[in-house]
């Protein structure tokens, strides 16, 4: 008889040792489904996790994708670890990503074609200020009317969705673009356009906002006031509220800074890496982030990590994609696996295995 | 705009088309959630069903099969949530976020092959004299059987959890499960009984979506109908006759939205085809205010004999 038993403390080991052990069985078990796919396991695996990095010929291209990828990653699952830590559910990040990118870049484009050096920022503020603005609606419904955050921050990625239809395709089209949907190439206007910093190495103005976000978020969460009310309110929302916290506050606090994290990734996208609003420039980042923030253990360090490996997993599954003709969709899989293992080895963390018969309690 | 090309009897007709796949996936819902779990995984679960319920349709060409076949998959991937929350203690949250991620994936895996495919779809059952009359017959007496099933199983749902004593102990469950477990009762084991009932309903509203509705097979065709479902659990307060009359209200929007557009209202069309969300926002915005609360007490804590 296998039982579990209660520890009095989680189990730091187990904390650090969870996501490694849940990547592990999640290569495990996609080699096995890549097997049914009818590709080698191994060489499937391989060509997701080593190749991006080590092949001669795909890494001088794919390693500078590393950073492309993970920087909206970073950053909007470092939003969103503040707010899951407050228990604050915001999962409409997908939406506050748009609408960041839509308000940036109208901000950009409103000033078109100016070369003015202040362009750009203007472009990053208004971005997020626009992501902001989209997560204030659940914070001020859940404050003033204690609706559910979960459902409205979804509903609303739809409704973002067809903003960004409606712009792209209306106030926002290249007039010069022959009538076909999406607004202006940033990649042709030298002023705005959020290219490669350091040649070869992807390193844009997002990855510099990421690794600002990871240290802030890092500094706020351990040295902060607020970190440290966010967590209690996470922890023992009674005792918060003793302690004098405000929970609309927090609540505000931390959907307004996902928001607005979410918001600028989604400018810092369609300025570079995207290079042009279109109806489908998302990729589904915001729902993506959100393994990447409990992968990460909701850690901006963590967090981190946890967004290089998911990059790696999209740019290792594109190569095996076109190497092996593996479908796209087997690494969303893959990435759904990856989550559902850590929540399963999760229980370590908090529970110790007892095997055989247990005193009855 | 021209409202004379909208005939109200197909109006309706078609009204109750779009409503059934989100009533099947919402009394489903709400089933888990008096058994005190929150399962956010019913958008994964629909399309997983969509999908599943359309390649047996197609391959065997039934779509009886395939409505079968969908339920089996919905509860199937219903299974990994439970064992994930019941047996691992998982996090609800997460794990429900975690099985639509998956389920989005595993969908488009699977349906891949079958992309630009029509589907044998239901045949229209002809109620005997009623669907001869005059206008209601061809608004409510001349269906698929599926529109009448998912009607019976909310009527089925309701007597459940008020006259059976299985249905008493399903809700005491949900509302304590320290006591209900006191008791005597299973509460892991009804738990999953719920959550599997719950991905099998949730699979046959998906499969309504790819063999009636549309009747084909596209990616992330649910479209947050599953979110949907969600929202009108919280605004039917967790009742199954309001379950029904949400399901039609919702399906009434997205229709009338629809015929507005090929009316060619002034109204923009970004507007129009994102009212079903914003009305959404603003009924769950409503009814919070009221403060009409009648969630499960339980909903969404784990339980563990131990704690």
């Amino acid at each position: 008889m296998i039982r579990l038993e209660k520890r009095p403390q989680p189990s730091r080991l187990w904390t650090v040792l969870t996501p490694v052990v849940a990547v592990v069985l999640t290569m495990i078990v996609g080699g096995i489904l890549f097997w049914f796919l009818g590709a080698q396991p191994v060489e499937a695996i391989r060509t997701i996790f080593w190749d991006p990095l080590f092949h001669p010929q795909f890494a001088s291209y794919s390693r500078p994708q590393l950073l492309v990828k993970a920087a909206p990653l970073i950053l909007i699952a470092i939003g969103l670890s503040i707010g899951f830590r407050a228990g604050i559910w915001n999962i409409g990040a997908e939406g506050q990503y748009i609408i960041g990118a839509v308000c940036g870049a109208g901000a950009g484009l409103a000033l078109y074609p100016s070369e003015s050096v202040l362009v750009f920022p203007l472009m990053v503020v208004c971005g997020a200020l626009g992501g902001w603005a989209w997560a204030m609606i659940p914070a001020v419904l859940k404050t003033r009317f204690g609706t559910n955050e979960i459902l409205v921050s979804l509903m609303l990625v739809y409704v973002a969705q067809n903003v960004l239809i409606s712009v792209s395709t209306g106030l926002l089209r290249n007039p010069e673009g022959m009538g076909f949907p999406g607004s202006r190439n940033f990649k042709q206007w030298p002023a705005v356009f959020n290219g490669e910093l350091v040649p070869g190495t992807g390193m844009h103005w997002g990855v510099v906002a990421a690794l600002i976000a990871v240290i802030a978020a890092q500094v706020m969460m351990t040295r902060h006031i607020q970190g440290f009310n966010i967590r209690l309110t996470g922890e023992a929302p009674r005792a918060a509220r003793f302690a004098g916290v405000n929970p609309a506050r927090i609540v505000f606090l931390c959907l307004g800074l996902a928001g607005a994290l979410a918001g600028m990734a989604g400018l810092f996208e369609v300025t570079g890496p995207a290079g042009q609003l279109t109806d489908k420039f998302n990729a589904g980042y915001g729902f993506t982030a959100i393994i990447v923030a409990f992968l990460g253990r909701l850690n901006p360090v963590g967090i981190l990590l946890a967004g290089l490996l998911m990059a790696l997993t999209y740019i290792g599954g594109e190569l095996a994609q076109l190497m092996l003709s593996l479908p796209g969709a087997a690494i969303q899989l893959f990435q759904g696996m990856l989550l559902f293992f850590l929540l399963a080895m999760d229980v370590f963390t908090n529970y110790r295995l007892r095997f055989g018969a247990g005193v009855a309690a | 705009m021209d409202f004379g090309s909208i005939n109200p009897a197909l109006l309706v007709a078609s009204i109750m088309i779009s409503a059934t796949p989100i009533l099947l996936a919402a009394i489903g819902e709400m089933v888990v959630e008096k058994s005190g779990v929150l399962n956010l995984g019913v958008e994964g679960m629909m399309i997983t069903g969509a999908v599943v319920g359309f390649a047996v349709g197609v391959s065997f060409t039934s779509p009886a099969l395939g409505f079968v076949a969908a339920a089996a998959g919905g509860a199937a991937l219903s299974l990994v949530f439970a064992v994930l929350t019941q047996v691992l203690l998982s996090n609800q949250v997460a794990t429900g976020l975690g099985l639509t991620l998956a389920g989005l994936g595993l969908s488009s895996l699977i349906g891949k092959p079958y992309e630009g495919i029509k589907s044998p779809t239901l045949p229209k059952l002809d109620i005997p004299v009623l669907s001869d009359l005059p206008v209601l017959g061809r608004m409510l007496f001349s269906h698929d059987a599926m529109v009448y099933l998912s009607l019976l199983l909310v009527a089925g749902v309701w007597a459940f959890l008020k006259y059976t004593r299985a249905g008493l102990i399903l809700r005491a469950v949900g509302e304590s499960h320290g006591s209900a477990h006191a008791l005597g009762y299973k509460v892991v084991r009804i738990r999953v009984a719920a959550i599997l009932f719950g991905g099998a309903c949730a699979g046959l509203g998906g499969a309504y979506l790819s063999l009636v509705r549309v009747p084909q097979w596209t990616e992330g065709m649910t479209a947050g109908a599953g979110w949907i479902a969600l929202a009108i659990v919280v605004f039917a307060s967790w009742r199954a006759g309001r379950v029904a009359l949400g399901a039609y209200l919702f399906g009434g929007i997205t229709v009338l939205q629809l015929n507005l557009q090929a009316a060619g209202a002034s109204v923009p069309v970004a507007l129009l085809s994102a009212s079903p969300y914003l009305i959404t926002i603003i009924v769950l915005v409503i009814i919070s205010a009221r403060g009409a609360h009648g969630a499960p007490a339980s909903l969404g804590r784990s339980f563990h004999a131990s704690s």
